[in-house]
């Protein structure tokens, strides 16, 4: 079942269209790749996703439901999370706190709940404890809880912002860049957190440079250029694609 | 750690109730001042400390509260104490209507917004608007507070209503800020992207931090009225926003113990040095300086949150 | 239209006095992207030492009054650009690289101190500058009455803005600091000393504000230690209306705001002038934060 259809996205800045006509498909408990050259529109399609712009042109549709105009906040709680290309953890808090934003798009108490200290509210804080602290332990951080998170390695950053978007609970996980600034032992660790991600039935869909990782992680691939899909498919099949060869992986190989 | 803040602040309360009987009546105006500002501090680092909003305009605030208590008590003499709710509700709901669409500005910009929308208020004070507000000269004759038909009238009594006030607010918002409510001023803060992108509405809570702020100060506004007996917009300028601000961000923005040393020292460390009183604003000013370029969160920083963790092995997920 | 004429004539050189003040705060907010709230106050401590240099060098008796006024604008220029220069050496090079609120508490503090040390060296108290310092003439313009004086302001205003914007826009060094507005780093790889051009900044905006102070003294009499922040916000509203970091925009936004303040003074209300300002600043940050002639900046996430 498609579980968030871009139809005929458009986007442009000025003079520059970023993104062009572009629709495809993610099917649900799938791993999807978006590849491309620099400046092909990928962070730019994210951002039309997550709510930070607002296509000039066309629909996006999540669980049956058109998401476009739809503040970014309140797409998260339908479902959606993200990670960010630079990473934006809250640095001067730590890592449990980082994770417990995420959390909140799942609790209710109010200023006054917080105030009067209802027993409801402290139930809910200890539960929302709990679950920032599984889904660190999910990406194996449980230990650095309590360190600020600018006191984490890159790599370990990196998974921190996959923990506060997994605190969200989405049904969707879009990551942008997940290894960027990652050795390959950490790419290789990365790899099977993906896939444990899915089996979580949690759906990704992830832009990442990294072709090793594309190829061996993403079940689809849909390739941008010049801010318009230039192909679609699975690696295989990408990878024979010659509009791709020519466009992106031809380069990338004669480096 | 927890059982020492709590003798600490056992301790604090029995020095505080006995002051008022070793100190003359000079020096406890001193401390209601003090104290009244330290409210107005705790208010205003809910805006400036925890959401990292400057309002460098929370005077209009404060007015708006005491001009609520001092027009409704004179014309209709309700007694002061119960115009409390009223003072917090005008307040809060002026500073609704006028963050609202200001909020998305940028730090900076909304900075010089929120200056602005203190001197219009002053302004409008001044030029008696709506025919309410008693012009240049203010508003005359107000009430003392009663409680249960004891009226409070001696810089004593007020002492003890105005440290009673501000230990409730600490108790209040030390809560207030170790929860849901507070963390999410604290995450728009860091990087207001990130937040709204980890699902926090980020304009709701900045207007909340607004809001609540504002009420706060208006009932600080409404004790301050019933206390003077007579108001007038000067006790509203542009340097009573400056002054709370001064000593939320000396004193440690976003911390409440901050908050409260701060006030102490910008209120009450000017009466103890005769002369320090006219050059105190120049020398808080270059300590402004140097606190940013030495020490960015205060004499008193922040302390990050604590959490009861659960043992390891309540930890849900297990590893692979 | 008499009324009228006289509104239009005091408001233009009211605001050339702003606009003189807001090219201060348009300069360093395009370099530095920074608010620099301590502006409004090195307006006030040109005011004052103009006053001091005035009574103690009794320039106006020496060189007659035309050269004294200028020899005393030119002196209170160069001493406010040192004050101005030393400041950001003190109070902003320390945070450059700290977040940009951090900068922004500085600042407020830099303000309060130096307006607080002229009220600590000059008292509370309202100053008056000598009131015959200039010859009373006033210009007969088709039966319409025009003091001197607002001419002469106005004219040196529109003469030192023009010269700034040639500067800018023709000289080498005027280059290097549009470059530097526009991309720091960039400025820097392509060679351009960007601290001396912070440095240069901090002596141009200073300057220009000293001698808007010396003016506002020769215009209305009587200084005050407070003056600096009125003065200050509403130049700085000038700078937003014109569109901040844009120095043609300081100069257009500071003679509208001049004009449109005394237009209001006169036919709606004396008593809210001062709000005026406060209102337009809020309006054009609500509806077009860009300002007039400012350009749309896309944020990058």
């Amino acid at each position: 079942m498609t579980l968030l259809s871009l139809n005929r996205l458009t986007k442009s800045f000025g003079g520059l269209t970023a993104v062009n006509n572009v629709s495809f498909q993610v099917e649900g408990g799938s791993i999807v790749g978006l590849i491309g050259p620099n400046g092909a529109g990928k962070t730019t399609v994210f951002n039309l996703i997550t709510g930070i712009y607002r296509p000039n042109q066309g629909e996006i549709i999540f669980n049956d439901g058109s998401i476009v105009g739809q503040p970014t906040h309140r797409i998260v709680s339908l479902g959606i999370a993200r990670t960010f290309q630079t990473i934006r953890l809250f640095q001067n808090l730590s890592v449990l706190e980082n994770v417990l934003s995420g959390c909140h798009c799942r609790m209710k108490s109010g200023s006054l709940a917080a105030m009067l200290r209802l027993p409801s509210q402290k139930k809910e804080e200890r539960r929302a404890v709990e679950r920032a602290l599984g889904a660190l332990t999910f990406v194996g951080l449980e230990s650095q809880a309590e360190q600020l998170a600018r006191n984490l390695s890159y790599g370990n950053q990196r998974l921190l912002e996959i923990a506060r978007a997994l605190a969200t609970e989405p049904q969707l996980l879009i990551l942008d860049e997940p290894a960027g600034g990652m050795n390959e032992q950490e790419t290789g660790a990365l790899i099977t957190l993906i896939r444990r991600l899915r089996d979580r039935g949690i759906t990704v869909l992830l832009i990442e440079h990294d072709m090793s990782l594309v190829m061996r992680v993403c079940e689809r691939i849909v390739v941008l250029e010049y801010g318009a899909k230039i192909a679609e498919g699975e690696p295989a099949a990408i990878k024979a694609d010659p509009k791709v060869i020519e466009a992106y992986l031809g380069t990338e190989e004669n480096e | 750690m927890m059982d020492r803040t709590k003798y600490l602040y056992l301790a604090g309360t029995v020095v505080l109730a006995a002051a008022p009987a070793v100190l003359n009546t000079y020096w406890v105006d001193v401390l209601n001042n003090v104290g009244m500002y330290a409210i107005l501090g705790l208010s205003l680092n809910l805006i400036v400390g925890h959401a990292g909003l400057f309002n460098l305009g929370h005077a209009a605030f404060y007015a708006i509260g005491a001009y609520t208590a001092a027009i409704l008590n004179s014309h209709f003499h309700i007694p002061v104490l119960w115009l409390l709710p009223l003072s917090a509700l005008t307040a809060g709901l002026f500073a609704l209507m006028i963050a609202r669409p200001i909020i998305h500005l940028r730090g900076d910009y909304l900075c010089i917004v929120t200056i602005g929308v203190g001197e219009i208020v002053r302004i409008a004070l001044i030029n008696n608007v709506f025919g309410i507000t008693g012009g240049a000269n203010g508003i005359f004759g107000i009430d003392r507070p009663q409680i249960f038909g004891w009226v409070i009238r001696r810089p004593q009594e007020f002492y003890y209503l105005i440290w009673l006030f501000l230990m409730v607010t600490v108790f209040l918002f030390q809560r207030l800020e170790n929860s849901r409510f507070g963390r999410a001023l604290n995450y728009l803060r860091e990087d207001e992207t990130a937040a709204e992108g980890s699902g926090i509405h980020t304009a709701h809570y900045k207007l909340m931090a607004f809001v609540i702020g504002a009420a706060w100060a208006g009932m600080v506004g409404n004790i301050f009225a019933a206390k003077m007996t007579i108001i007038s917009p000067e006790s509203f300028s542009f340097w009573e926003s400056v002054l709370m601000f001064t000593l939320v961000i000396l004193g440690g923005s976003g911390s409440i113990p901050g908050v409260l040393l701060g006030a102490l020292l910008i209120i009450g460390l000017p009466e103890l040095f005769r002369g320090f009183a006219n050059a105190r604003m120049a020398i808080f000013g270059v300590a402004m300086v140097a606190m940013m370029i030495f020490r960015t969160g205060g004499i008193l920083p922040a302390r990050p949150r604590t959490y009861r963790l659960p043992q390891p092995a309540a930890a849900v997920e297990a590893k692979p | 239209m008499e009324q009228f004429f006289q509104q239009l004539t005091n408001g233009l050189a009211v605001g050339g006095i702003y606009a003189l003040i807001a090219l201060g705060y348009t300069m360093v907010y395009g370099v530095l992207k920074l608010i620099n709230f301590a502006h409004g106050d090195l307006f006030t401590i040109g005011a004052y030492l103009g006053l001091t240099l005035l009574t103690s060098l009794s320039l106006t008796d020496r060189l007659g009054p035309f050269w004294g006024v200028v020899a005393l604008a030119a002196m209170a220029m160069g001493l406010v650009a040192l004050v101005g220069a030393l400041l950001e050496r003190v109070a902003y090079r320390p945070l450059r690289e700290s977040p940009r609120l951090s900068a922004v508490v500085s600042a407020l503090g830099a303000s309060i101190f130096l307006s607080n040390a002229v009220m600590l060296i000059y008292g509370a108290r309202f100053h008056v500058y000598p009131q015959d310092l200039l010859p009373k003439i006033t210009l007969d313009l088709f039966g319409l009455q025009l003091p001197l004086v607002r001419v002469l302001i106005l004219a040196a205003s529109l003469v030192m803005m023009t010269a700034l914007y040639l500067f800018i826009q023709k000289t080498r060094i005027g280059t290097a600091i549009r470059a530097a507005a526009i991309d720091q780093g960039a400025a820097r790889l392509m060679g351009i000393d960007v601290d001396r051009v912070i440095l240069l900044v901090f002596l141009i905006g200073p300057a220009l504000g000293g001698v808007a102070g010396v003016m506002v003294g020769i215009y209305y009499g009587q200084i005050n230690f407070t003056m600096g922040w009125t003065y200050g916000l509403k130049a700085f509203t000038a700078a937003i209306l014109g569109g901040i970091g844009n120095i043609p925009g300081a100069m257009v936004g500071g003679l509208l705001l001049g004009v449109i303040e005394a237009m209001g003074a006169a036919y709606i209300s004396i008593a809210w002038k001062d709000a005026i300002a406060f209102c337009i600043l809020i309006a054009i940050l609500i509806v077009r934060p860009t300002g007039l002639l400012g350009e749309r900046v896309a944020e990058k996430v």
